[in-house]
């Protein structure tokens, strides 16, 4: 009877733990979003998003550039990332059982292991110096980072259309070729935006391997061989700082931040639901 | 009436298990020609060695002659893809492409072959429906969507599709199984109509739909061809004892 | 009726044997072929480069140092211009580790209330949240962390600590709110939704019939659990194993919070440190000779290395846990 009770205890306080857990990381987790909105929500007014960097000590300024120079960094760094790794994984998907593609898939989730850091400082080693801290280099560190998550999503996605479909195209007599890139590719369509929308907020995100392949800016954009601002890492350098405005302007970015990676993750995910 | 088909000595194989044995065989034109057996004896195997899609199975192989129109189609230099556009084939599950328009779907196998103009196109959907008994039911909304019909519906869509490019032939592999038997009755009667004008080869497990449909039957067991003749003759006087013992129910 | 003669008449027209429609097609195949596993094979090439650039980056310091390098305990760029990165690695395998022993526990909490505890309709909405707060970029945590956590823990937390166990060393320094345990607080924190996801994940794909044999024979809640855990325990260690990937190599959080001294050891859990990703996040662009340059990119390469270690293991293990738990499980 004693050790019933025992067992009956054990599980109860166990049940409790599990629930503290749960509490413990839910809570400061509302606490980053909460106080993200509450600080941030300050800071902006029309002028946050319509004026760049303000020099240190003067009072207002904005984020623009800021913006401007992020959806440029990463336009780029999709351009050069979304072929390379949708043409991956439309490999990996079509011809998946040779031995080359082992070796492929399996280097893709060894690169996706890599810190971000150690990528931007290849692209530091690889571009920087030779042509200066620029988007280019950025752009570079940062496609690095999307192909094998564009990759796998894109391949997850093709392996999804069942053979069916395949075959009815074989048999209208249309080469194999040209069933994955017309038929197959159409059906994945969706999870495949979704792959490549995820991959663009995570490397919005980015800040380390921008901060050493590109450096920080406080102007608008000018040239691919020269850096441009960029919100993730503002946020780290106007958080460092001791300056006011700049410290009110690191919530009033992580905000947008925030609302950038969050809204394009939303949406990739309710996108895919409605399949279902 | 000539041979459209004239088979060969034809073996198939899964990887190391052997699933067609040495059949030799003639499908005559411009009739419907019924292939019955139990599961499991060849029968789909069987088509689809006639427009060489079996091969397409990783481990997948065969061996022998299969003469179509007195051409080897697998001899040297002959191209999958070209005999596959002669030879259409439609699925036992109705197979539409769910994110194409009913147009779209039945253009799918033109439009992929390079032909752009419109006017071509628009004739050719309408009379590929109106061959597949579908016209009717679709006119009005040839943009919804091919997933959107009913089972039977689609599978007529399939037909349709396969029609399109212009086959000489039309393997159909069970089509009606996964049908309900009004959806059924009306498939029947659209493969009647077409044995006007093309050769169909029918798979079927149902053996009263092969007499209904078929002018001539083949019976298949465990890979071999046990019997053909006109289907008059297979149903009412069978020579082989298996035979007659699979159409009176004894298994299978 | 057939279709009408006049139509598309090319299709008509073919001649299976024609050898040029035979040319057009297997070229077409195997062009695509080739050109896929080109672009495929860009990785070869990328992770190849990397590596290369890497230690061409690193070789004037590998030549100054050797394996010192890794043993020394001396960072100098202004005076000496010595370069030793012991410090960092413990640093970074510390935090990592305080990292784990607060993010775990809470992790498979987490993992096990979505999977076993939790009402569905709860369970879902919870693992929705989780998941995207996944996606939080660190810069965010970091910030978080500088302004919200640090005087939380230097005003309501660190003082019970130290008066409680003020009489252990590692509790015993002064505090000012960053340091070594905050770094290792905000990490749990941040590899907390991505490993609870991934135990939820490796939970629910537990077969219930085990779960149904434990509460046929009588069990309670905690003991089918417990059997649930012990069914996935390969994969629960490689999840592990995949946040302390992490964790190693995150930077941005962390060195805003765990303040940058180099110092080969911290005096408390209080005092500041740094770690290989915080090092060269601070001091790369401030490097203003080759050795120096060439000595922080020796410190990415020994990152690299201690990072690739950790995940093929990771790698190893999740896939010897995912072949046991899809087929019997035989130990």
């Amino acid at each position: 009877m004693d050790y019933y009770k025992l067992r009956v205890t054990k599980n109860r306080l166990m049940q409790f733990l599990v629930y503290l857990a749960l509490f413990s990381a839910l809570v400061p987790l509302f606490s980053i979003l909460s106080e993200v909105i509450r600080r941030g929500f300050f800071t902006i007014n029309f002028d946050f998003f319509t004026k760049p960097t303000p020099t240190v000590g003067e009072a207002g300024g904005g984020v623009a550039n800021a913006i401007q120079g992020t959806l440029i960094t990463i336009g780029f760094s999709s351009l050069i990332g979304v072929p390379i790794g949708l043409m991956s994984g439309i490999f990996l998907s079509e011809y998946g059982e040779s031995k080359l593609s082992v070796a492929v898939r399996f280097l893709h989730d060894v690169l996706s292991g890599v810190p971000s850091i150690v990528i931007g400082v290849f692209a530091y080693a690889l571009i920087t110096r030779s042509i200066g801290f620029s988007v280019t280099a950025a752009a570079f560190a940062l496609a690095i980072i999307m192909i094998p998550i564009v990759t796998r999503t894109t391949e997850e996605a093709l392996k999804l259309v069942p053979m069916s479909i395949r075959e009815a195209a074989i048999a209208l007599g249309i080469p194999r070729w040209k069933t994955t890139i017309t038929v197959v590719l159409s059906g994945a369509k969706k999870a495949i935006v979704t792959g490549i929308l995820l991959s663009i907020a995570r490397i919005a995100g980015e800040s380390a391997p921008v901060l050493v392949s590109m450096g920080f800016w406080r102007w608008w954009f000018a040239g691919l061989d020269r850096p441009a601002a960029n919100l993730a890492l503002n946020v780290f350098i106007f958080a460092m700082s001791p300056f006011e405005n700049w410290i009110a302007l690191a919530w009033g970015s992580a905000l947008v931040l925030i609302l950038l990676v969050l809204g394009i993750s939303v949406t990739a995910r309710v996108f895919t639901r409605e399949r279902y | 009436m000539a041979a459209k088909f004239e088979i060969q000595g034809l073996n198939a194989w899964f990887g190391l298990k052997h699933v067609l044995k040495n059949i030799d065989i003639k499908i005559e034109e411009e009739a419907v020609t019924a292939i019955i057996g139990p599961s499991g004896c060849g029968k789909t195997t069987f088509i689809r060695c006639l427009n060489r899609m079996h091969e397409i199975t990783p481990g997948a192989r065969v061996s022998g002659k299969v003469l179509f129109n007195g051409i080897n189609i697998y001899g040297n230099g002959v191209d999958p893809v070209m005999i596959r556009r002669k030879i259409g084939m439609v699925f036992q599950k109705p197979n539409p492409f769910p994110m194409m328009s009913i147009y779209d779907n039945v253009a799918a196998g033109l439009k992929l072959n390079g032909v752009r103009d419109k006017k071509i196109l628009d004739a050719v959907v309408k009379q590929s429906l109106e061959l597949a008994n579908l016209w009717d039911e679709v006119k009005d909304d040839l943009n919804k969507s091919g997933a959107s019909l009913s089972g039977g519906q689609q599978q007529r869509l399939c037909i349709a599709r396969a029609l399109a490019v212009e086959p000489e032939v039309l393997l159909m592999d069970e089509p009606c199984s996964a049908l309900d038997p009004i959806a059924t009755a009306k498939i029947e009667a659209l493969i009647r109509k077409l044995a006007e004008n093309y050769t169909v080869v029918i798979v079927t497990h149902n053996m009263q739909q092969a007499a209904r449909v078929s002018d001539y039957t083949a019976f298949l067991y465990l890979g071999e061809l046990i019997e053909y003749g006109s289907t008059k003759q297979i149903f009412e006087n069978p020579k082989h004892e298996l035979t007659e013992r699979y159409l009176t129910g004894e298994f299978g | 009726m057939k279709i009408s003669q006049k139509i598309s008449p090319f299709i008509r027209n073919l001649n299976i044997k024609s050898v040029s429609y035979l040319k057009n097609h297997f070229k077409g195949d195997d062009i695509f072929k080739l050109v896929s596993a080109l672009f495929a094979s860009s990785i070869f090439l990328l992770l190849g480069l990397m590596v290369y650039e890497l230690v061409k980056g690193s070789w004037l310091s590998i030549q100054t140092f050797g394996l010192n390098f890794i043993v020394g305990t001396t960072w100098d760029p202004a005076i000496s211009r010595i370069f030793g990165v012991l410090p960092l690695i413990l640093g970074t395998l510390v935090t990592s580790a305080i990292t784990l022993l607060i993010g775990v526990p809470i992790s498979l909490g987490v993992g096990l209330a979505l999977s076993e505890y939790a009402p569905k309709k709860f369970g879902v909405t919870v693992s929705f949240l989780v998941e995207l707060l996944a996606a939080v970029p660190s810069v965010i945590y970091g910030l978080w962390g500088i302004f919200v956590l640090i005087p939380f823990l230097r005003d309501h937390v660190y003082p019970y600590l130290k008066a409680v166990f003020g009489f252990i060393p590692i509790f015993s320094g002064p505090i000012y709110g960053g340091g070594v345990l905050t770094g290792g607080i905000v990490l749990a924190i941040m590899i907390i939704p991505t490993v609870s996801a991934v135990m939820r994940d490796l939970f629910s794909a537990v077969p219930n019939s085990q779960r149904e044999a434990m509460i046929a024979l009588g069990a309670t809640k905690w003991e089918t659990v417990k059997t649930v855990i012990s069914y996935a325990r390969s994969g629960v260690i490689g999840a592990v194993i995949l946040g302390l990937g992490r964790a190693v190599g995150e930077t941005m959080a962390i060195t805003m919070v765990i303040g940058n001294r180099f110092q080969v050891w911290p005096s408390s859990l209080f005092d500041a440190w740094y770690t290989m990703a915080a090092i060269i996040a601070n001091e790369l662009l401030e490097a203003t000779y080759d050795l120096y340059i060439s000595a922080l990119i020796n410190v990415g390469l020994v990152l690299l290395f201690v990072t690739l270690i950790i995940n093929i293991l990771a790698r190893l293990i999740v896939w010897r846990a995912l072949r046991l738990t899809m087929g019997i499980a035989r130990e």
